[in-house]
Formats: structure tokens, C-alpha cells, sequence
């Protein structure tokens, strides 16, 4: 047996099936052979969802604007905390919109070896097409909320005369959702990785995107909080300075410095390449353990 | 350069039995404080042969244990075993479905699997989003679906439908439009796993012919699970016979048939009674082949025997023995009746080999009605519903009927075409 191995080492194979992969075998060229099965799950995605609704991808709109309202009403007149001297409908939307994409990415991406169980089951295609088709349609959605803040911006800026900032820093907004896309896709296929075999982080998942809304200034400006010490604990949110940026680049308030920025964006490097560590590490085996 | 283009060394495939609790992490836990100091995996020194009916000791169970082997491109090779012999766990490996726990496998070209049709089938889109979808998930480019589109469509005989969900399908055409999409795939390794068992004896034809022309006409290698013996006849020119896990052989497919169908034997029934009957009576009796070796299972294309021992001690001229053949509904497929004077000469038992010609039985399961009498005055003895015996499918056109009722017994039939004018 050694010796026919030693043989055919000598030869050229296009594909070498082994029990585990080397630590970081990521595929990019598989995934690129595969971007039309990407484009394909994206769509289906977007268009599976809307099937049979009346009002179709109207309600991407639907939602924001209700929990707008009703933050307007819980945080806004009941507990009364401050907007940071921002029109308090863009505020609140600028805030669900970006949050609605983060965890939307997150909730998603954390389910993909669940869900899609049925299908990895019976063929092999690069298993991180998934999440990222996951991470791409979303994208698509959060074009249709971006659109309506937009509105809402000029709309308080033409009726109740509030300042406009728009700007070439606008485009800012780019390089914050791929922050936002990276660090859900990279906590998201954490997740998605270790619920293969054990089903607690599907149950901690539920919760912890519930909390994770408070835990970040979403509903009130990072300003609001002073210098007391419950700043330094939000601070310790990754996803409190890139909300503070993104609507730093809208509205021109936010608070944070480029250490925290930089603290964002190493913190999400190193999450996507620990979820890719243990996502291709995972998916070699995990339809039996699913 | 060799031709070889799926190489299988040593794969071992070891699953754990139970549920994931508790128990689970304890073991993950002590598979990592193994590795952390640099030692083998301790659970993968444990673990039994696949053998379902015993009560194992372990949790864990070898499904395929130390499988090599070597596919020449063009080939088409079947895959055959008894359930749980590890057939799809091994189809799975080679789609790289799950790995392998030992071993490596290693291939040139691309490889396709298809160990379901429809997979990422989609209820609430279109048809035609759904071959897209299918497709692409089984490995094809867009630009290569968008060619054969009409193909597919054309081949599954959907077109007044492609645009309606496929929800709203009969079942029949959701399995026609997703065998089509994957009929359509151009790897050069195709894995096949048993979907001819869908779709009507119609589709089940169109099925197979594609499959041939994949495997005899393109050139392609093809790897095809089934128990449908009939189909890996026609479809494979070798095979790997697969027992607990194990590869038993690996030769052409009559030969690797041949091995399978002894191991099908497993219960021969026999008639055999040593007490004090009084009268005239059956002794011994048994199914064989026409060398008398003792069987249960039969090809369409091999003669049947049955030798009996009888015991004739009131023997008279109007004795006759009567052998009833019935079918797994007990209907009567024939009766044999056969005076015993000319075989009779006064000797305590005497021995007779009964056969039935090949290609007689169609594929299924047949039984014995027997018995010894005196026609219209005494029925001295009589055995009913006796040795069962298998018909196997191979080489009749029956297997794409399964489980339809084609009647019991194949006729040579011929047909002629008539000239115009005969017939007029």
C-alpha cells in the first residue's frame, strides 16, 4: 500500500480528497469558479422571500419606519434622551438601518450549516457561497432602507431646514457597511460553525441580538453617556465606533476617535479570519455531526 | 500519463452512534487534550465493524474501513451491497459531501454528484429559476445552462410550466425537470446514486438511455449506485461489491454479480424430514442450479433446479407428482405434473432434478406448492408454500417496471412487420 502511495504522489492530481484540511485552506479560486451559484443564491434570496406578498419589497420600508416610530415614542418622549442635536426620525432610522444589516448578517450567516443542511448533505460547492450570498442580498436590502434615510435627510433638510452634509464624505458609507458585512460574516460563520454540533449557540444567538441592540448606540449618541463608565463599556463594542461613523459621515456628529476606528477594524479582521479558520476547518465534516 | 482518474488508498469512514449531549463534549474534550500533547486521536483505535443487527460495545462504528481502489477513465463502475454496506457513505466521500476519517481520495477532472435530483430546488420559484439554480449548484457556469436550456426543458417535457412555481408541480415533473438539469451536466467523473427510482417507466427509460450515452458514448467515467441489478448490468462494466464496510471485490460486473448473488444466498430453505412417515412421501427436497449447488437467488438468464428424494413405498402405476409454482401474490404461475412409473423401479427413495428453463421467471419472488398423489383417489403428500427462490434482475428489461405488475412469466414472443398489402 506505502509503495503505490509514494507512486502516485509523482502524479498530477486536480482534486485530493483528505480527512482534514491544512489550517488555512480557504479556496478563493473555488469560490470565484462558483460566483455564478453566488449571484444565484442571492437572487433567490431576494426574490423567494416576496413570493405571494402583496406588498413585495415595500416592507423592507414597512419595518424601519414602524420601529422608527416607536423608538421615537420609548426613547424619544418617555425616556427622553437626547438625539445629539440631530433631527430625531433620521437619527433613529439612521441607527436601524445600519443595525437591521448587521444583525440580519449575523442571525443569517450564524444559521448556515442548519438550513442549508439539506443541501450540503448532497452536493459539494464551496460552503462559504452561503454566507456570503447571505452577506450580498442583504446588501440589497440595506440599499432600500439606505434610499429611505436618504429621503428622510432631505426631507427634514427642504421642510424643517435642518443643516445638510452631504458631501464627497458621504462615500464614507462604503467602506463602513463592508466593516459592518465583514464583521457580521465573520461573527456569523463563528457561530454557524460551532451550532453544527452543539445547538446551545443557536438558543445564546436569539438573546444576544436582542441585548446586542442596547449594547450599542443605536437608540441613544455614544455622547449621551458622558464620561461615565458605562461609555468605556460600550466602547468595548466593536460595532459602537463604526455606528458613531456612520452617522459622523451623515450627519456630521459622532463621537470617536481613529483608535477606536482602528480598534473596529482590527477587531473585525481578526473575527472573519478565526470564523474562516474554523468554517473550513468545520465544513469538511460537520454533515455528520449536523 | 496513466489513465487513472479516481484513486481511492485506505478510506475509512467512522461514525459515532447516540445523540451529541454531553457525552459528546466529554470526548471532544479529551480528542483535544490528546492532540494538544501530540498523540493520536484515542477514538479511532475503537470502533466495530458496521454490523446492524448485533448490539455493539462501542460508540463508535467503522462504515467503511480501509477502501482502495483505482477508476480508469471511461469507466462506469457500480456500486453494489446490501443496505448499509456503506454504498452511499462512499458515494458521499468521493462528492466530498463529508471526508474521509483516514485515507485520501484523489481525481483528475471535475466531478459532479448527483445523490439526490432537485437538490436546492426552490418551491417558490420558477421553473426556469430553478434550472438555473440546480445547475449552478451542481457545478455549471450560467453561460452553459443558458445553452442547453431548451435541451433540459425539451428533455423533462415541462415547457407549458417552466414559468410557474415548482411548488405547483406533480411530483412527476418536479423529478423529470431535475434529473434533465442534471442529465445536462458535462463533468468528466459523474456520481450517481440510486434516482432512477423515480419518475414513470416512460421517464425511467429516457433516464437510463441518458445515462448510457454519459457513460458508453461521451466518453465520461461514471460511478452508479443501485440494487437494481438489471440497471448496473446494463450501465457498468465492473464493480465494487461493498459488505459492512468493506470492499469484497472489485472485477468486472458478472463476476462482482456473480459473488453478490452467493452472498444473497444466506438462507437456503430446504425440505428435509428423517422421521417415520408412513406412505408415499417427499424426503429431501432443495433448489439448486443445474450443478447441483444449493441456491436461493437466480439470474433471469440461468436455469433453475429443484432435485427431490422421494419415498414410494405404496408405489402404483397412477402416481403422479404434481409441482405448483406460485408468485409472491400466490398466484399459480404453472403446474408440472409428472407420472412417477417411468422413473420408478422399486428402489427405497429415488432422486429427480426437476428444471426450469432461464428467462422463463420474470424478476421477483416464486415459491413451491408440492405433493404426491393418486389423481382423483389419494393425496398422499403435501407441501405448500415451500422453498422460496429469488429471480435477480439482471438482464431483463424489467427493472424499469419495478413495482409494477408485469405478470410472472417472460414470453419469447416475435414480431414481424407486415407489408402494406398482406394487410389490406
Amino acid at each position: 500500500m506505502t509503495q503505490k502511495s509514494v507512486q502516485s504522489a509523482q502524479q498530477d492530481w486536480d482534486l485530493v480528497i483528505k480527512p482534514q484540511n491544512s489550517l488555512f485552506d480557504l479556496n478563493l479560486k473555488a469560490i470565484w469558479e462558483y460566483r455564478d451559484l453566488l449571484v444565484l443564491f442571492v437572487r433567490r434570496d431576494f426574490v423567494a422571500q416576496y413570493k405571494q406578498t402583496v406588498l413585495g419589497p415595500l416592507w423592507n420600508l414597512i419595518q424601519p419606519i414602524l420601529t422608527t416610530a416607536m423608538f421615537l415614542l420609548l426613547f424619544g418622549k418617555i425616556a427622553n434622551i437626547s438625539t445629539d442635536n440631530i433631527d430625531s426620525i433620521p437619527f433613529y432610522l439612521s441607527g436601524i438601518t445600519i443595525w437591521n444589516y448587521f444583525s440580519v448578517c449575523l442571525t443569517n450567516t450564524s444559521n448556515t450549516f442548519i438550513t442549508n443542511a439539506p443541501i450540503f448533505g448532497k452536493v459539494y460547492f464551496p460552503r462559504l457561497v452561503i454566507p456570503l450570498s447571505v452577506v450580498l442580498s442583504n446588501i440589497v436590502r440595506f440599499g432600500i432602507q439606505f434610499l429611505l434615510l436618504v429621503a428622510a435627510v432631505f426631507y427634514f433638510h427642504f421642510v424643517k431646514g435642518s443643516p445638510l452634509y452631504i458631501a464627497p464624505s458621504w462615500l464614507l458609507v462604503i467602506p463602513v457597511i463592508i466593516l459592518m458585512a465583514a464583521l457580521g460574516l465573520g461573527l456569523g460563520i463563528i457561530i454557524s460553525s460551532l451550532t453544527t454540533k452543539y445547538r446551545d449557540f443557536t438558543i445564546l444567538m436569539t438573546f444576544i441580538i436582542q441585548l446586542g441592540m442596547y449594547a450599542t448606540p443605536i437608540a441613544y449618541p455614544l455622547s449621551f453617556l458622558g464620561n461615565s463608565r458605562y461609555k468605556t463599556l460600550i466602547s468595548f463594542n466593536p460595532l459602537s465606533p463604526i455606528v458613531e461613523l456612520f452617522r459622523y459621515v451623515l450627519f456630521g456628529k459622532g463621537t470617536f476617535t481613529p483608535g477606536s476606528i482602528l480598534y473596529s477594524i482590527v477587531f473585525t479582521i481578526i473575527s472573519l479570519l478565526i470564523g474562516l479558520l474554523i468554517f473550513t476547518k468545520v465544513e469538511k465534516s460537520f454533515m455528520d455531526t449536523v | 500519463m496513466s489513465n487513472i482518474v479516481i484513486k481511492a488508498e485506505n478510506i475509512s469512514k467512522q461514525y459515532r452512534l447516540g445523540e451529541v449531549g454531553t457525552g459528546t463534549l466529554s470526548h471532544d474534550i479529551n480528542r483535544l487534550w490528546h492532540k494538544i500533547r501530540g498523540k493520536e486521536d484515542p477514538y479511532l483505535k475503537i470502533g466495530e465493524t458496521n454490523d446492524r443487527t448485533k448490539k455493539g460495545d462501542s460508540d463508535y462504528v467503522w462504515s467503511l474501513r480501509d477502501i482502495s481502489f483505482e477508476i480508469q477513465k471511461g469507466d462506469s463502475v457500480g456500486i453494489i451491497g446490501k443496505n448499509g454496506a456503506g454504498k452511499s457513505t462512499l458515494l458521499k466521500v468521493l462528492s466530498r459531501v463529508t471526508s474521509p476519517t483516514i485515507g485520501t481520495v484523489k481525481a483528475r477532472g471535475r466531478i459532479a454528484s448527483l445523490l439526490e435530483v432537485g437538490t436546492g430546488f426552490h418551491p417558490e420559484l420558477s421553473g426556469r429559476d430553478n434550472v438555473f439554480l440546480n445547475g449552478a449548484i451542481l457545478g455549471m457556469r450560467k453561460e452553459e445552462i443558458k445553452r442547453k436550456f431548451d435541451e433540459i426543458v425539451d428533455f423533462a417535457g415541462v415547457e407549458k410550466y417552466i414559468d410557474t412555481p415548482v411548488k405547483r408541480y406533480s411530483s412527476g415533473m418536479y423529478v423529470r425537470l431535475a434529473f434533465a438539469v442534471a442529465a445536462y451536466l458535462e463533468p468528466e467523473i459523474l456520481i450517481v446514486d440510486e434516482v432512477l427510482a423515480v419518475g414513470d417507466a416512460e421517464f425511467q427509460k429516457k433516464a437510463l438511455g441518458k445515462m448510457n450515452d454519459v457513460s458508453k458514448g461521451e466518453g465520461r467515467t461514471v460511478l452508479f449506485v443501485s440494487h437494481n441489478m438489471g440497471a448496473i448490468m446494463q450501465l457498468c462494466n465492473n464493480c465494487l461489491l461493498l459488505e459492512n464496510g468493506k470492499l469484497v471485490i472489485y472485477d468486472s460486473t458478472s463476476k462482482v454479480l456473480d459473488r453478490y448473488i452467493e452472498s444473497q444466498n444466506t438462507a437456503i430453505e430446504k425440505v428435509m424430514r428423517n422421521g417415520p412417515l408412513e406412505g408415499n412421501h417427499f424426503k429431501f427436497i432443495t433448489m439448486s442450479d443445474p450443478d447441483l449447488k444449493e441456491r436461493s437467488s437466480y439470474r433471469f438468464d440461468e436455469m433453475i433446479s429443484v432435485r427431490l428424494q422421494l419415498s414410494l413405498p405404496k408405489f402404483n402405476n397412477a402416481l403422479e407428482l404434481a409441482m405448483r409454482l406460485i408468485d409472491r401474490q400466490k398466484r399459480v404461475v404453472s403446474t408440472i405434473h409428472e407420472k412417477l412409473d417411468g422413473y420408478y423401479n422399486g428402489e427405497e427413495t429415488i432422486d429427480l432434478l426437476v428444471n426450469i428453463p432461464q428467462e422463463f421467471l420474470t424478476p421477483g419472488i416464486y415459491s413451491w406448492v408440492m405433493c404426491i398423489n393418486h389423481p382423483g383417489v389419494e393425496l398422499y403428500d403435501l407441501l405448500e408454500d415451500i422453498l422460496p427462490f429469488t429471480i435477480l434482475e439482471t438482464g431483463s428489461d424489467f427493472f424499469r417496471y419495478q413495482g409494477l405488475d408485469y405478470g410472472s412469466v417472460f414470453v419469447k414472443y416475435s414480431i414481424n412487420k407486415l407489408l402494406n398489402e398482406k394487410a389490406n
